[in-house]
């Protein structure tokens, strides 16, 4: 720890200061490697609808470290109690350290044993509690959220970002997804899509997302939750087609040594 | 219960086994007045006694509302009584805002319960002196819970506390089977008759008594005087009908207080800080 002190020659004495914690935000230069600053390994998207019997939600399995997709079996969605299914774009770390307060919760929720039980509301609103709560401290998780679930026949979807801002919505996606899943979703949308429908509807969406998002690969996994529960399904990869005339010798018009 | 050498502290145990101290706390919710709860499946009403300290005050404040879905009933110390609801009104709000749905009455009452506990076992604090009858909803329905100065709960399908509160407990206990399926109104008028049953004798007015009602759709809230007085008139109404004939009713009426003739006597004198 540094110290400084200094000597004050009138009255002979030393003085010492020490920076320490006392709840100020903005901190020392030591202090800033104790607060998130800027992301490492990230994942991409999520994008998730309500259909028929609950919630569809679909994500990639990668994990980018800056511009390299260093991992690529990471499971960006998770089952979270009973009635509740959360994904997470941004920080993987500390998407895990939010399982990681999620698992207490259910915990303490279950320990009650009392026929009360954490709904998809609840833990939409924890988490957005949680996430301004770190905002505001200026360290705040990196990480944009998707809560899904079913309780008592009610579908429920929401999402929190890393700076609190929550709302509910009948489709929402993370990241690159607002931009090129949303407005797919918005034309072709409806209520009580079947299962089958949904996900034609949610692989089309990540066909987009794999063709345009360098970020994404191509090996996804869709889950869903429904009043009986979660299921998340094996990983799989997307037919893909690049013979389009038009990428065909895309430099035919302007030919250059680069 | 008699003074002896163990009752001083409330963290000395007598020889058999008993903490003198918080029996004697336990004492002081027979000493206020009389709060009664009972409950549906749907509903929980909970209505207590109005008693001025003299014709030139007003009454207590006995019933609490905790929050849209959970009221509370004290009777005992009721300044212990309001310290305990500001407690409650704190930890449902504070759930309601941090998971934005309503905290589980269950819940509530097993923290109130934790925290009567703690003054049993610190020989600097003292148990709090108040019984408190908690009407509140959860995801399985409406339910009833008693808690005790001495950190004991108890779920209960009707209730009474308070000074003469035995005869209202029989009138329960002889109605109670039919509590679980009630409609609202009968589930009102039975809480009035209760209520009744602890005046013993004294006229039923709608100004001796106060009477709140919760349920699922219907967030708590207090009766009016009107709707009081006009439940009141089906019956009393009934009850001069009957008088004629000196019907059932009326026999077990007068058994009960002549059972409380003994325990009637020593409540005469209602201690300043009770009510």
């Amino acid at each position: 720890l540094p110290v400084w002190f200094s000597i004050n020659a009138d009255y002979f004495f030393l003085q010492f200061t020490i920076p320490i914690d006392n709840g100020d935000s903005v901190k020392t230069a030591e202090a800033d490697s104790q607060r998130t600053l800027y992301p490492y390994v990230t994942g991409t998207s999520i994008v998730a609808i309500k259909y028929k019997d609950g919630v569809l939600m679909a994500s990639d399995m990668g994990g980018s470290y800056g511009s390299t997709l260093r991992y690529k079996n990471i499971e960006r969605m998770k089952a979270i109690g009973k009635h509740s299914l959360l994904g997470a774009s941004g920080e993987i770390s500390d998407f895990q350290e939010i399982l990681r307060y999620l698992d207490e919760l259910v915990l303490n929720d279950n320990m009650w044993d009392d026929g009360n039980s954490l709904g998809p509301k609840e833990v939409h609103n924890y988490l957005t509690r949680v996430m301004y709560n770190r905002r505001n401290k200026f360290n705040p998780l990196w990480n944009t959220l998707v809560l899904g679930g079913v309780k008592n026949g009610e579908s429920y979807l929401g999402m929190v970002s890393m700076i609190g801002v929550s709302f509910e919505d009948n489709h929402v996606a993370t990241g690159f997804g607002n931009h090129l899943a949303r407005p797919i979703l918005r034309d072709e949308w409806h209520a009580d899509l079947s299962f089958e429908d949904g996900v034609k509807l949610l692989e089309k969406c990540m066909r987009v997302l794999l063709y345009r998002d360098r970020s994404a690969i191509n090996k996804l996994q869709i889950a869903k939750i429904t009043e009986e529960g979660v299921t998340v399904s094996q990983p799989y990869s997307l037919k893909t087609f690049w013979e389009f005339k038009a990428f065909n010798n895309p430099t035919a018009g302007a030919e250059g040594s680069w | 219960m008699f003074r002896n050498q163990y009752d001083t502290d409330v963290t000395t145990w007598s020889p058999t086994g008993r903490l003198f101290q918080v029996e004697y706390a336990m004492e002081a919710v027979k000493q206020g007045s009389a709060a009664i709860g009972l409950r549906s499946r749907s509903h929980v009403v909970l209505a207590c006694v109005n008693k001025a300290q003299s014709e030139l005050s007003s009454h207590q404040k006995k019933i609490f509302k905790v929050d849209d879905h959970i009221g509370v009933a004290i009777a005992g110390l009721t300044a212990d009584g309001r310290v305990l609801s500001r407690y409650m009104r704190s930890e449902a709000i504070n759930h309601s805002f941090t998971y934005e749905s309503p905290l589980p009455v269950g819940r509530l009452v097993v923290h109130l319960a934790d925290k009567a506990q703690v003054c049993t076992q610190r020989s600097w604090k003292r148990p709090y002196g108040v019984g408190l009858l908690v009407g509140g909803l959860d995801e399985s329905g409406a339910h009833l819970y008693y808690n005790c100065p001495s950190g004991n709960y108890f779920e209960y399908q009707a209730f009474a506390i308070g000074s003469r509160s035995q005869a209202a407990k029989t009138y329960l206990e002889r109605r109670f089977e039919s509590f679980g399926d009630a409609s609202r109104e009968d589930l009102i008028k039975d809480a009035i008759l209760a209520v009744r049953e602890t005046l013993q004798g004294e006229t039923l007015k709608s100004s001796l008594c106060t009477v709140s009602v919760l349920g699922v759709g219907e967030p708590f809230h207090f009766l009016d005087q009107e709707t009081i007085q006009k439940v009141i008139d089906t019956f009393e109404k009934v009850a001069e009908d009957e008088e004629g004939e000196a019907g059932e009713g009326d026999a077990e009426a007068a058994a009960a207080p002549a059972e409380q003739g003994g325990g009637g006597a020593g409540d005469q004198d209602v201690a300043p800080m009770e009510m």
